[in-house]
């Protein structure tokens, strides 16, 4: 299964660092999301997208996770010669995980 | 339990500028927020400032006044907003200005000034915070160092009776935060009390992030109406609590998923958010529907305010020169890749500090490895993007790109190119008690 069936995303960014929430659609879902959606497996999907391992943050009475990924130095919003240069599509990019 | 309306104008500089209206008109509020300052768009005023001394403030506040201080000063509705950008003053004139012609007497505008900290940071030379250079070593680049400030500057201007305040960096929340601690005299260090206000703020700071804006993936969250999307309304108890919604028949939706993005949105540590005024935390916020478009916000909390205020400093950061050329039909794919080993040998011999290409459509957004090609595209856009010291070496990337039409492949088509100047942004802390506001009345 995706993780687009089960939760949505948002992303937000502050200079390198990147933020992406994932929510449970359904509160029961979330048990789901805490076990498989580990920092250590959204570190090893992003790759060389980010330079540090990601941290994870639960927010049980929300059903959510909250990401903080560090992209690298020539990445940072200001810097950036990327097409989306906040980096704003990266949580789209999550729910394509499997899980 | 008395209660009190808050409306969200905008939640950027560029923002729409009807939902405002909407609100003014319809929205039975009695605060109008307009949020128009990103972390580079001061560094930019302060280089326009530098041109023309009457300048510097946001580009939009004449038509944003325009439009909303007529139905603001008829409704009783006072204005918060930090159009003032770099020069809050001249944003006061000139909205005064704007109220003798429209006929608006006896309207108090309020500037407030003190954010600009360029000296104290010159003389003081704070360590940079995530970074490896130092003040001195950005020297005469610096365009621009201003403080986010927190509620104090504000709640002075309330006092004065101002209809209108008008700021520079002002930390996003408390232009929402000082409104409520006005309304309910809300002690100033009562954290729990902040934190949840700080909650409120951060919640409607993004304007249409709220009401279903930057949320809509159609198939799994479908938006009604997102041409006419409404703003968002807190309408806060005295205790803190509040019912977040927006003018009936608005476009957009209200829903505990809309809070829920929008809460943890730009946010690291949920636990401690922190801002000028307290070190809010978020964990323990209940989101509870109560009617379509009505959703209840509880449970915000907060631990004693930081004794530093964090610093934005903008820095001239040289050019960015960049060139497109699309190639369409059978070997689209090839023929864009071709152009980009062309690209790349002739600009190889040029100093660039940092050159880039994308193929639009195949992989630029996410590279290679996330992006794997499951067919070959119809159409490929290449993108050259190189950043350069001067505007003269930035500008060979357009022109590069461009040369492709008649020197590259067959059926390079539709080529576009831009040079354009840039800022970074880096971040230091100063102690609280270094930096002093001041409000500046003008009156109509």
């Amino acid at each position: 299964m995706l993780l687009r069936e089960i939760a949505h995303t948002r992303t937000g960014d502050k200079g390198r660092i990147l933020t992406i929430s994932l929510i449970a659609y359904r509160d029961r879902d979330y048990a789901l999301l805490e076990k498989e959606v580990t920092a250590e497996k959204v570190s090893a999907y992003f790759g060389s997208l980010i330079d540090r391992p990601a941290a994870r943050y639960a927010l049980p009475k929300l059903a959510a996770l909250n990401f903080v990924l560090h992209r690298p130095a020539s990445q940072g919003v200001t810097r950036s010669l990327a097409v989306d240069t906040h980096g704003k599509c990266l949580g789209s990019a999550l729910l394509n995980l499997e899980i | 339990m008395r209660t009190v309306r808050i409306g969200a104008g905008a939640g950027y500089s560029g923002d729409r500028i009807d939902p405002a209206i909407e609100l003014a008109r319809s929205g039975h509020i009695s605060y109008l927020v307009f949020e128009c300052l990103a972390e580079r768009t001061i560094a930019l005023a302060q280089l326009s400032k530098r041109i023309d001394p009457q300048t510097g403030y946001d580009p939009l506040l004449a038509e944003r006044m325009e439009a909303v201080l007529p139905i603001c000063h008829r409704n009783h509705i006072r204005i918060v907003s930090n159009m003032g950008a770099a020069n809050p003053v001249a944003a006061a004139v000139r909205t005064r200005e704007i109220a003798r012609k429209l006929g608006l007497d006896g309207l108090r505008i309020a500037a407030v000034t003190g954010d600009d900290v360029l000296e104290l940071v010159r003389t003081l030379k704070p360590a940079i915070v995530d970074d490896e250079t130092t003040v001195e070593s950005l020297g005469d680049q610096i365009l621009s160092a201003n403080a986010y400030l927190g509620v104090e500057p504000l709640l002075e201007a309330l006092a004065t009776g101002a209809d209108v305040i008008l700021t520079g960096r002002i930390a996003d929340p408390s232009l929402f935060l000082a409104p409520l601690i006005h309304e309910f005299s809300w002690p100033l260090d009562d954290w729990p009390l902040l934190g949840q206000g700080t909650v409120i703020g951060h919640l409607l700071e993004c304007a249409g992030q709220l009401t279903g804006g930057y949320f809509a993936d159609p198939g799994y969250k479908d938006v009604p109406n997102l041409a006419r999307l409404g703003f968002p309304i807190a309408e806060v108890s005295e205790d803190g609590r509040a019912m977040v919604t927006k003018v009936a028949g608005s476009g957009g939706l209200i829903t505990a998923a809309t809070c829920k993005e929008q809460l943890l949105y730009e946010i690291m540590d949920p636990a401690a958010y922190f801002t000028p005024d307290v070190v809010a935390d978020f964990t323990g916020v209940e989101i509870l529907e109560q009617a379509p478009d009505r959703v209840r916000v509880s449970g915000g909390s907060g631990r004693q305010r930081p004794s530093s205020l964090k610093v934005s400093i903008g820095q001239q950061d040289g050019f960015v020169g960049e060139g497109q050329i699309s190639y369409a039909g059978p070997g689209a794919l090839a023929r864009a890749q071709l152009s980009r080993e062309i690209l790349a040998e002739r600009l190889r011999e040029h100093r660039f500090q940092d050159l880039r290409f994308d193929l639009i459509g195949v992989s630029s957004i996410h590279g290679e490895e996330l992006s794997r090609m499951r067919s070959e595209p119809y159409e490929v856009r290449l993108r050259a993007a190189a950043r350069a010291s001067s505007r003269q070496l930035a500008s060979l990337i357009p022109r590069e790109v461009e040369a492709l039409y008649t020197n590259g492949p067959a059926g390079g088509g539709g080529v576009s190119g831009s040079v354009r100047e840039t800022i970074a942004i880096f971040s230091t802390l100063l102690p609280r008690e270094l930096i002093a506001h001041h409000v500046h009345l003008e009156v109509t």
